[in-house]
C-alpha cells in the first residue's frame, strides 16, 4: 500500500481535521465544522468517524473496531482491515488491550481507562434538528442556550408513553454548557459517558461537523425533576455468558418464535466465557 | 421619559430603500395600558411591531424599556442575546396567524408548557398543571390537553396562542390582528376573554389591528397612522367620537354599520 499515505488521508487534511478535534476537545460538546472528504466508503457507514480515526492514529496505536457492539460485523470487518492495510497497525477485539477504539452505536462494557480513545460515528449531530429546520437559528439557540425546546420532547414523550419514550441517542448536557446527541448509542450507555477517563471523539461525515467529550467532562442526560433519567433493565439474561449487566440483543432462533438475548457486546461476552472472541 | 413608563418609543424609522416602514414614530407605553395602533394596509403597523421585537433592524429611533430589575435599556440598541432573553421573561407576542405562533407538531399542553421550560421550569406536573390551569382561563376544554393544535378549531388555536403568550406572566404583550380571520361571534368571546385577561394581569399592550370595533372594546389610547406616520393619536373614545384629521374621520366613516 506504498501508493498511499499512512492512514490513507494526506498529512494537510489530518492536519485540519486535528485542527478541529483539538478546538472541539477545548469547547466541550460544540460542533466544529470541518471540511470532510470523500472516503472510499458511503455516507452513513462511518465517513465521519474514519476520518477522525485517521487523523489520530499513529504507528504505535491498537485498533479496535465495533459496530453494534461486534467486533465481527461488515461494517467493523472493513473498517479495521482498511487501517490495517493502510496503515500496519495492530488490531484487536480485546477493549482493555486497544488505545484507539471505533464504534457505533455502542460503548464497550468493559470500563475504558485513562489514555484510550473512543471515536464514534455520528449520522446527525444536530440535537435541536428535528424540532428547528433552520441551521443558523440553530447555531443561534446553541449559542444563546436556548435549550427549552429539548424538554418539549421530554415532555410530549411522557405525554404520550407516560415515560420518557426516547431509547438511543438520548440528548445530554456536556460540561453543564452544550446540549449534544450522544449518537446513536443507547441510552443503556449514556451513564459511560459521564466522567469517562477516555477522550470520546465523535466525527460526522456527512455533516461535517467534529466534537469532543475530553476526559473526566460531567456529561448530563437530559430530564424532569419527577421522571428522572432511567436506562433499561432486562428480566432475561444473556443466554452464553448469563451477564445481567449488559445491553442484550433480542435474537430470534428459529421460525417457531424462539428466541434468546445475547449480549451486544461480543467482546465482554466471549471474556466473561473465557475465550478470545 | 417619565418613571412610571414602560416604553418610550422616539423617532421610531424604518427605510426599506427608497421606501418607507414607518418615520419618526414616537410614544410612551405606561404599565398596564393597552394601546391600538389602526391605519390601513401598508401603513406601518405592523412594521412598528417588528422592529420593537427585533424581527426586523429599525434605521432610526430608540425605544427605552424599563426591565423587571428597573434597569432601563434600549430595544433596537441592546445585544441580540439579552433582547431574546428579556423577549422570553418579559414579552409576548401574539401572532394573527396561530399557526405562526404555535408548533403544530406537539400537543396543546406541550405548547403551553414550553415558554415554561425555555424559562428553566423542569418539573413535569408542575408544568403540566400550570397548562391545564391556563387552558381553563382560556375556556379551553381541560380533556384537550393531549391533543394536536390542528385538531382544534380557528378560534381554540387563537385562544391556545393567547395562553402561551401569558403563560410566563409578561409585562408586556405585542398582538398583531390577534382576532383577524375569526369569525364575529368568535371575535366577540376573544375579545371578552383578552378584555378580562388584560385587566386581571395589569398587562401593558399593542394591539394592531385595523378593526375600529376591536380597538374601542380594548384600547385605552389610540394611534392612527397612514403612510408610515402617525396622523393622529388621543384617548380612544376621543379619536372615535371627534376624529380631528381627515384619514381618521375618512377611517371612522368607513366603518359598514350592520
Amino acid at each position: 500500500m506504498s501508493a498511499y499515505n499512512f492512514a490513507y488521508l494526506d498529512e494537510q487534511t489530518k492536519r485540519m481535521i486535528r485542527r478541529a478535534i483539538l478546538k472541539a476537545i477545548a469547547i466541550p460538546g460544540y460542533q466544529v465544522p470541518f471540511g470532510s472528504r470523500e472516503m472510499p466508503l458511503s455516507y452513513g457507514w462511518g465517513t465521519g468517524g474514519v476520518q477522525v480515526t485517521a487523523s489520530v492514529i499513529g504507528p504505535d496505536d491498537v485498533l479496535k473496531v465495533i459496530d453494534q457492539g461486534a467486533d465481527d460485523t461488515t461494517n467493523a470487518v472493513s473498517i479495521r482491515h482498511f487501517f490495517a492495510r493502510t496503515t500496519g497497525v495492530r488490531t484487536t477485539t480485546r477493549t482493555d488491550e486497544a488505545t484507539l477504539i471505533q464504534t457505533r452505536h455502542r460503548i464497550p462494557e468493559t470500563p475504558l481507562r485513562p489514555g484510550q480513545i473512543m471515536v464514534f460515528q455520528v449520522p446527525i449531530p444536530e440535537p435541536l434538528r428535528w424540532l428547528e429546520p433552520r441551521e443558523t437559528e440553530t447555531r443561534t439557540m446553541h449559542a444563546l442556550e436556548e435549550y427549552g425546546v429539548m424538554h418539549v420532547r421530554l415532555y410530549e414523550d411522557i405525554t404520550q408513553h407516560g415515560r420518557v419514550a426516547t431509547a438511543y441517542d438520548y440528548p445530554v448536557r456536556v460540561n453543564g454548557r452544550y446540549i449534544m446527541r450522544p449518537s446513536p448509542i443507547p441510552k443503556f450507555d449514556n451513564p459511560k459517558l459521564d466522567r469517562s477517563p477516555a477522550l470520546m471523539l465523535f466525527g460526522a461525515g456527512r455533516e461535517k461537523r467534529i466534537y469532543a467529550v475530553p476526559p473526566w467532562t460531567p456529561v448530563k442526560s437530559l430530564d424532569f425533576e419527577d421522571h428522572p433519567f432511567t436506562v433499561e433493565r432486562w428480566v432475561e439474561a444473556c443466554a452464553f455468558c448469563a451477564s445481567r449487566e449488559s445491553f442484550l440483543d433480542e435474537v430470534i432462533v428459529d421460525d417457531k418464535g424462539g428466541r434468546i438475548f445475547v449480549c451486544s457486546d461480543t467482546d465482554y461476552c466471549a471474556r466473561r466465557r473465557g475465550q478470545e472472541a | 421619559m417619565s418613571e412610571r413608563t414602560l416604553l418610550a418609543v422616539r423617532g421610531l424609522t424604518k427605510r426599506y430603500g427608497e421606501r418607507t416602514g414607518c418615520l419618526d414614530v414616537g410614544f410612551d407605553l405606561w404599565p398596564g395600558e393597552v394601546l391600538g395602533v389602526v391605519g390601513e394596509s401598508g401603513s406601518g403597523k405592523t412594521t412598528i411591531l417588528h422592529c420593537l421585537s427585533g424581527r426586523t433592524v429599525a434605521t432610526a429611533g430608540s425605544a427605552t424599556f424599563v426591565q423587571r430589575d428597573g434597569k432601563v435599556v434600549d430595544l433596537l440598541r441592546m445585544p441580540e442575546a439579552a433582547r431574546r432573553r428579556l423577549a422570553r421573561a418579559d414579552w409576548a407576542m401574539v401572532q394573527q396567524n396561530p399557526r405562526d405562533g404555535l408548533r403544530m407538531s406537539v400537543t396543546a399542553g406541550a405548547n403551553v408548557g414550553e415558554p415554561l421550560m425555555a424559562l428553566g421550569a423542569r418539573h413535569y406536573g408542575k408544568i403540566r398543571g400550570q397548562a391545564l390551569d391556563w387552558l381553563g382561563q382560556v375556556e379551553i376544554p381541560l380533556d384537550r390537553v393531549d391533543d394536536l393544535p390542528a385538531t382544534f378549531s380557528g378560534g381554540m388555536q387563537q385562544r391556545l396562542q393567547i395562553a402561551r403568550s401569558l403563560v410566563t406572566r409578561p409585562r408586556m404583550v405585542f398582538m398583531d390582528e390577534p382576532t383577524g380571520g375569526l369569525d364575529v361571534s368568535v371575535q366577540a368571546r376573544l375579545l371578552d376573554l383578552l378584555r378580562g385577561l388584560v385587566a386581571d394581569l395589569g398587562l401593558a399592550a399593542i394591539i394592531v389591528t385595523h378593526d375600529l370595533a376591536v380597538t374601542r372594546l380594548l384600547a385605552h389610547r389610540l394611534l392612527v397612522m397612514r403612510g408610515g406616520e402617525i396622523v393622529e393619536s388621543g384617548l380612544t373614545d376621543q379619536v372615535l367620537d371627534d376624529p380631528q384629521h381627515p384619514y381618521t374621520q375618512l377611517l371612522v366613516s368607513s366603518v359598514l354599520p350592520p
